[in-house]
């Protein structure tokens, strides 16, 4: 067996290989549209769910799922970004910010379980908050800081280094010229970073299970007092 | 000459701004810090609880194959032998990366050296988009295409440590794959060039030169793809069949510690030895987040210096 032999016998392993992924993961995406679009009417997805009968739909998960995405993002937001821009303006490289670098990736990389045993411990016990939509927002928060926190400081890292000199040159202070310049510059990466971390919130499950509960009370949409346990805009109820 | 004097003496409003400016954003960077410290802190002190306050030894936990903290065993102490669910994670963790692996590289290799336009256009916005999906999604998949797959293939129920396996094979191939093409990207072009100009064939390039320079880089993705299939917990929970029993073989039920983890949690009481087992099992699980973290980073420095 020759070299050009070997390399052609390689080559097509290779698209072989590629070959089965690309039909694992087409498979996969067909058979979730395939079995969930028949599913999914405008009744489906307005209507309460019912107990012990058939029909009935998703409203109340589907807006749970939204509020308190929301509520994540609220809170996570400027955390991170003010964690984001010391990172990444002020932080001066000592052991220090190595330890706060390390500190982060931990948190990054802790199973998405233990996250929300701690916030069962914490919020749901500790600080009587019981299973309710505001624990799930914090555990989430939790769950979604190393995350934004990255992609933010990627996105302020990613702004060239003469635009700070020029807004220094301008008598800004250090702050100011990061409000000014560096954020409104770097816009457009922190929003991608806010959407892939709304997607990636959207999807979790098990920090949720111990937090936020898992039963839906029934909710009327026109009661807008936010201290009613049946009002959507109440954060202390189970969702 | 008073006035301008106090003036130029005492700090300016910026400067002031600039403090508050730099006090909120390491008030930020605190918070985050101090909560890390205090999950760190919970569990491990939750955990340990079991040791120390009911008196369970650790090798028992960690060595006994019967799982089961409610009841007394004959030696007098209840049976919290948690190596079924620790040899559950383990083998389905290993057996997924396994499988992950080959694909995945294969598959990098495929969109960086064969085919950049088809690996472009095809693969990966497909590997971008399966990232994305939530683990319940392929949890839900599993169950109700693996599982019967299983049973009308091996018999039994189909739940087991082949059908989690599987799950979590797909699960973690979008990540691996993609954290592969970006080391392999990072290869400098110039190396390829040499070797070609060297007379190399393509898979002698590849095999000799891409791929031995990007290996720190493939081992992250893989030791990735690994923390990811170890903390897995609802996917592998809908599809491993919950028996916490020593797995003997791949296609019986099984159990692993996210799986018992999220099943007992809301069943036992505060503070009682059910409820500490399943703490201890979460610290385990915390461990072995921070052992893959640890590793990655060896391996990135192990990588720096060559």
């Amino acid at each position: 067996m020759n070299a050009k032999k070997i390399d052609k016998i390689a080559v097509g392993f290779l698209y072989a290989m590629a070959g089965v992924i690309v039909l694992i993961l087409f498979s996969l995406l067909a058979f979730i549209l395939w079995r969930g679009i028949p599913q999914i009417s405008w009744e489906f997805l307005t209507t309460p769910s019912k107990s012990f009968q058939t029909g009935g739909g998703i409203v109340i998960q589907l807006f749970n799922s939204f509020y308190l995405l929301i509520l994540t993002m609220l809170i996570s937001t400027p955390l991170s970004l003010g964690a984001a821009i010391y990172l990444s303006e002020y932080a001066k490289k000592n052991l220090l910010t190595d330890f706060i670098r390390t500190i982060i990736e931990v948190l990054s990389s802790l199973p998405s379980v233990v996250v929300g045993l701690f916030g069962f411990l914490v919020f749901v016990l500790q600080w009587g908050l019981g299973f309710s939509i505001l624990s799930g927002a914090m555990a989430l928060t939790l769950f979604n800081l190393p995350l934004l926190t990255r992609t933010i400081e990627d996105s302020l890292r990613a702004i060239p280094l003469t635009q700070r000199e020029a807004g220094l040159a301008l008598g800004l202070s250090r702050w100011e010229t990061v409000n000014l310049v560096i954020l409104p510059a770097a816009l457009p990466g922190i929003l991608t970073g806010m959407i892939l971390a709304a997607g990636r919130i959207f999807g979790e499950a098990a920090a949720l299970i111990y937090t936020a509960g898992q039963s839906a009370p029934a909710l009327d949409f026109t009661n807008w007092n936010p201290l009613s346990i049946s009002s959507p805009l109440n954060v202390m109820r189970p969702a | 000459m008073e006035d301008s004097q106090k003036k130029l003496a005492e700090h300016s409003g910026k400067s002031r701004l600039e403090k508050i400016g730099k006090t909120i954003s390491f008030l930020c960077i605190a918070f985050i810090v101090f909560v890390v410290l205090s999950i760190l802190y919970f569990v491990a002190s939750k955990g340990i609880a079991t040791f120390t306050k009911d008196g369970v030894s650790l090798i028992d936990f960690l060595t006994g194959k019967i799982w089961n903290p409610g009841s007394i065993g004959e030696n007098g102490k209840p049976l919290t032998g948690a190596l079924p669910m620790i040899a559950g994670s383990f083998i389905v963790t290993l057996l997924a990366a396994a499988v992950a692996t080959p694909f995945a590289i294969g598959a990098a290799i495929f969109m960086t050296e064969i085919s950049p336009t088809v690996g472009k256009k095809i693969l990966q916005p497909v590997i971008e988009l399966l990232v994305g999906i939530p683990s319940v999604v392929y949890g839900f998949i599993g169950l109700s295409v693996v599982v019967p797959f299983m049973r009308n293939t091996f018999g039994g129920s189909g739940f087991g440590i082949i059908s989690a396996a599987i799950v979590l094979f797909v699960m973690i191939l979008p990540t691996v794959t993609s954290m592969s093409v970006d080391t392999l990207k990072s290869v400098p072009r110039y190396y390829r060039e040499a070797s070609l100009a060297l007379g190399a064939t393509r898979w002698q390039t590849i095999y000799k030169v891409v791929l031995r320079s990007a290996t720190p880089g493939l081992l992250t993705a893989v030791v990735f793809g690994m923390a990811r299939a170890f903390g897995e917990a609802l996917a592998v929970q809908m599809v491993i069949g919950n028996a916490a029993l020593m797995p003997t073989n791949l296609i019986t039920p099984a159990s692993t510690l996210t799986s018992i983890l999220t099943m007992n949690m809301g069943n036992t009481v505060m503070g009682t030895l059910e409820n500490n087992v399943l703490w201890s099992l979460a610290l385990i699980l915390l461990v072995m987040a921070l052992f893959f973290n640890i590793l990655t980073r060896w391996i990135g420095k192990k990588g720096a210096m060559n």
